[in-house]
């Protein structure tokens, strides 16, 4: 709650109550405003070397348990072809909805096609479009957060409500609105959520920038002539740099959510190319006839994933705050 | 407190302007002719043109910009091209359903989330501290109908112990129609219960760290009134906040939630307008919400400033 002092002016551009400072982002992205790791968004310079925190990372038994399983779900996003028992494609209209066996270990869908394949096969547009949306919001939003964290003025005041207007938004809505108008597709899908993460990760950036505005190194630069440009990203984005980290891995987590949602809704990877989101959409009706394998199997691939994401970005936080 | 509450109204309406813009355009740029989305592929183009003309569609964009806010401020919000009827009863239709299931999510997870992260932060660190925080945040990026299919799995299929649709039907009961909603709130509770948690766990903690804190523990009272009379007042001023501006992502998790129960509500209303390109009825839906969050964004700033005398103290305003 230290904002309201450290930020005349430009404070109540986004936030009442100085509850940026807690690193607290109350707005709605979905789940997201954010779980913005409270307490972390203004981590101080970092004080323990980068080889040494990789070290605390590495002991930490939550990170190797994520770590394992996102390595899994990648090799099946790289790999999967080569070894999904099945072809994840064919149908077999005869053995369409049969419970899982020794034959097809996650049962068959309504089209005879085998679940475990399609789920192996169906990690990899997920885990495509997943980390490139996040990069394009983080590099976006960093950018504008630093523009309005250390211009301030009327960039922040407008930006601001930009920001705000867009945040009132549910973020699903938003995008299924801009999906509609350009058509689903890969790029579509990285774009649209890139775009609708920029906004949250400038807040956590331009918070962030707010607290090094005032120090000395600043001042120093400003007096040795240093140009604006080459002060947001040459001394200050170093700075910032674990927190625009956690904000990174943070944004992970709910960019997979995002993806699945998109494509539940019928707005992401098109049928028949397997994918999770799509796959349940698809087989949901089947789930009141008691066939509940075709879409529990995909839902809890999609739980993995998003919990595997959610280890590693806890363990980073924690190793940043160590 | 009067600035205060000035510049809150203007901030608030310049947002709700910049919303109706960003709702038009992107309410304009879905593709497709609205006459044609209504006649089918098979009608004429003449009647597809005579359509238009009569919807007004193919007036200049500022035009149509014009008429539209100048509706909505006479209480008009526009006619369906689905329905052929006025927008605004089903609008409000479907927002009381939706209120119905998001009180209840909010009755279950508000109490559930704040217990949580108080229990976490006096146990700061500790493995049940780890636990709330990684189940919560777990929770929270696991999507609605990922959460919602195991819920019907369990409960609905293989128990069988509560309905699997949102309605219940005309003229059923409210007892009824409350077990309905049931399972539809549960994945809303997960998303938020570690949101709010992790809010209240983190006003705690600095609740904890407090002088007042130090000098409570030092004038001997016992943990227990320590933490009810002087940590908590304190640490779930914060709380109030998250848990008002949530409304805002409350409603995208009904879009998936009502989808998925087959429910009646703002969010499917939108989703399904979206997909009959009914832009009228997709604006008003779309605009509702954005005014519903920022009036919750605003009851949550005069709460604060209600509840937190030293916000009112004058000094800083904010």
């Amino acid at each position: 709650m230290t904002d309201l002092s450290a930020d005349p002016g430009g404070a109540e551009g986004l936030e009442p109550a100085g509850l940026e400072a807690a690193g607290v982002d109350p707005a709605g992205l979905g789940p997201g405003g954010s779980l913005a790791p409270v307490g972390t968004v203004a981590v101080a310079a970092p004080t323990l070397r980068a080889q040494t925190r990789w070290r605390l990372l590495l002991r930490r038994p939550t990170f190797l348990v994520g770590a394992g399983i996102l390595l899994f779900w990648v090799v099946c996003a790289l790999f999967g072809h080569a070894f999904a028992p099945d072809n994840p494609l064919a149908q077999q209209l005869l053995s369409a909805n049969t419970a899982p066996s020794a034959s097809h270990w996650f049962g068959t869908d309504g089209l005879g096609r085998d679940v475990l394949s399609r789920i192996i096969v169906g990690a990899r547009d997920i885990l495509v479009i997943t980390p490139l949306a996040t990069v394009l919001g983080t590099i976006l939003g960093t950018a504008l957060g630093l523009a309005m964290g250390y211009l301030g003025g009327a960039v922040d005041l407008i930006a601001g409500r930009i920001v705000e207007a867009v945040l009132a938004l549910p973020a699903v809505i938003i995008a299924f609105l801009f999906i509609v108008a350009l058509g689903p597709s890969t790029w579509t899908l990285v774009i649209v959520i890139g775009l609708i993460f920029t906004p949250l990760i400038a807040r956590t950036v331009r918070a962030a920038v707010l607290t090094e505005r005032n120090l000395d190194y600043l001042s120093a630069a400003r007096l040795l002539g240093e140009k604006p440009g080459r002060i947001m990203f040459r001394e200050i984005l170093p700075n910032v740099m674990p927190a625009i980290l956690v904000e990174f891995t943070v944004r992970l987590g709910y960019a997979v959510f995002a993806v699945a949602t998109l494509s539940f809704l019928g707005f992401g990877v098109q049928p028949p190319t397997p994918d999770w989101g799509s796959d349940i959409a698809a087989n949901y009706s089947g789930l009141l006839s008691g066939y509940w394998w075709q879409t529990l199997f995909p839902a809890l691939a999609i739980a993995s994933l998003v919990t595997a994401v959610n280890l590693i970005t806890d363990s980073i936080e924690q190793v940043l705050n160590a | 407190m009067v600035t205060f509450l000035a510049r809150r109204l203007g901030l608030m309406i310049l947002t709700l302007w910049i919303i109706s813009l960003i709702v038009f355009f992107a309410g304009q740029i879905l593709p497709g002719d609205p006459g044609r989305a209504i006649l089918g592929p098979l009608a004429s183009k003449q009647s597809v043109q005579v359509l238009d003309t009569q919807l007004g569609v193919n007036r200049p964009l500022l035009t149509r910009y014009v008429s539209w806010i100048g509706g909505l401020l006479h209480g008009n919000f526009g006619t369906s091209y689905s329905y052929r009827t006025a927008v605004e009863p089903f609008v409000r239709a479907a927002m009381i359903n939706s209120v119905k299931l998001a009180l209840l999510a909010f009755v279950i997870v508000v109490p559930l989330g704040i217990i949580g992260g108080v229990i976490a932060a006096l146990n700061a660190g500790r493995a049940v501290d780890r636990i709330i925080s990684v189940t919560g945040l777990s929770l929270a990026t696991v999507p609605e109908f990922v959460s919602g299919i195991v819920l019907i799995v369990v409960f609905g299929v293989t128990l069988k112990v509560l309905p699997v649709t949102a309605s219940a039907g005309q003229g059923a009961g409210d007892l009824t129609q409350f077990r309905h909603l049931i399972l539809p709130a549960i994945p809303l509770v997960f998303v938020l219960f570690g949101y709010i948690a992790r809010m209240a766990r983190a006003g705690t903690i600095e609740a904890l760290n407090s002088d007042y804190a130090r000098t409570a523990v030092l004038k001997g009272l016992p943990r227990a009134t320590m933490i009810r009379r002087h940590i908590l007042r304190n640490s779930l001023l914060p709380t109030i906040t998250v848990i008002a501006t949530q409304t805002g992502y409350l409603i995208g998790g009904l879009v998936v939630v009502e989808t998925l129960f087959n429910y009646q509500g703002i969010g499917n209303l939108i989703y399904k307008a979206a997909q009959a390109k009914d832009f009228p009825m997709l604006e008003a839906g779309v605009l509702t919400i954005g005014v519903v969050y920022v009036l919750a964004t605003l009851t949550a700033d005069l709460l604060l400033v209600a509840l937190n005398p030293r916000l009112r103290a004058g000094g800083s305003d904010d």
